[in-house]
């Protein structure tokens, strides 16, 4: 039978490292994922990522089963990244969508008529679109459409998460979503309706 | 119901997460609004496209290096429980220093007049050394043996011999 997240950290708490392992091997990946959404850059990610699960082995001693694991593991996730972001260490890779981009990254810009011969192309715009408008989101906002989207995780663990209640996150989600709606209007919007009225968009 | 007040509720209703109540206000002013429909169809689309984006993989030296790094943390040291914190230690190591420096004051500043007799006793004795220690002076001082028999302590209990020979010193 398989272990519980919290049974699994209580091994650990005993002193048994596979049970950190598994941990570790059901967790790098969402997490790594989490973080990237939020610095961007990979590496940058890695490196957040390792110091959460560099945290969580060391604080394995005075482990307490006060919440779900992923709140706590999150949780840590989160401030970390919300620290690292605001002490500037990542601000070269929060990008605004209309930035320019470096030499080995394509500029985040609809396809151009040539690009759209190339699939490939289109599809890595695309994500590079998409990724650009969630970084311009303000940190809480992102990390909250990002558990929310990527993670899917409910109201009552993101509010624990941030540290805020559920209709301030309902609120919070509601404001990042209208953004995204915004920023991504010529990926969102039908054809017919973007053409017939992109001043009847209303906004609350 | 305003747009604005079923704004928060919105997004419960598009991901599946209102609760009843939620979902018939929601449900009846779509109905009427053009615009929130219009808004509630491309949150939908934004969430699809949202998903086109590809997850990552975690590179492979991964973990290597979070067992490196854990590795190369210093270990809790085996008595590192009964080392005090800095400040602690700080401040009891003040709280000796005062209660000594305290102390020691204590004597002077409660008797100041002892203080100054000892002081003046001392210097007298000091003063007095040389005939003290003249051993000439002290065999031929014949008035240590003019001494009455009741200045001898009465609580001595070693009875002193009678002097016979009261012009001879005190034979020291």
């Amino acid at each position: 039978m398989a272990r519980s997240d919290v049974q699994l950290m209580l091994d650990v708490k005993a002193g048994d490292e596979l049970s950190f392992e598994l941990l570790l091997h059901k967790y790098r990946k969402p997490l790594v994922n989490f973080l990237c959404r939020m610095v961007r850059d990979q590496a940058a990610a890695e490196d957040l990522a390792q110091e959460v699960f560099f945290r969580v082995y060391r604080a394995r001693k005075e482990y307490s089963p006060s919440a779900k694991f992923t709140t706590w593991l999150f949780r840590i996730a989160t401030n970390l990244a919300l620290n690292a972001i605001r002490d500037g260490r990542y601000r070269q890779m929060q990008i605004s969508i209309e930035a320019p981009a470096g030499e080995d990254e394509p500029a985040l810009q609809l396809p151009s008529r040539e690009a759209r011969a190339d699939d490939r192309l289109i599809e890595r715009e695309r994500n590079q679109m998409i990724r650009g408008a969630i970084l311009t989101l303000p940190e809480k906002q992102r990390a909250a459409v990002v558990l929310h989207k990527y993670h899917d995780m409910d109201y009552a663990e993101i509010g624990k998460i941030l540290g805020c209640s559920e209709s301030a996150l309902k609120s919070l989600l509601f404001r990042a979503y209208e953004t995204l709606r915004v920023q991504l209007a010529l990926l969102v919007v039908r054809p017919a309706t973007q053409s017939a009225g992109e001043g009847k968009r209303h906004e609350l | 119901m305003s747009c604005e007040k079923i704004s928060n509720a919105l997004i419960a209703y598009l991901d599946g997460r209102a609760s009843s109540d939620e979902r018939f206000v929601v449900e009846a002013h779509l109905k009427l609004c053009a615009a929130c429909q219009e808004r509630a169809e491309e949150f939908r689309r934004l969430w699809q496209v949202m998903a086109e984006v590809p997850a990552v993989e975690p590179s492979p030296a991964f973990d290597a290096q979070l067992r490196q790094r854990i590795a190369e943390a210093p270990k809790p040291r085996l008595w590192g429980w009964m080392v005090p914190a800095p400040r602690f230690a700080l401040a009891l190591a003040l709280l000796v220093a005062l209660s000594v420096w305290v102390g020691g004051r204590q004597p002077a500043s409660v008797n100041p007049q002892n203080s100054a007799a000892n002081s003046e006793e001392q210097f007298r004795m000091i003063k007095d050394l040389g005939v003290l220690e003249n051993y000439d002076v002290l065999s031929n001082f014949d008035a240590l043996s003019d001494l009455p028999a009741s200045t001898q302590p009465a609580q001595d209990e070693q009875p002193k011999p009678q002097n016979d020979n009261p012009g001879s010193g005190s034979g020291v």
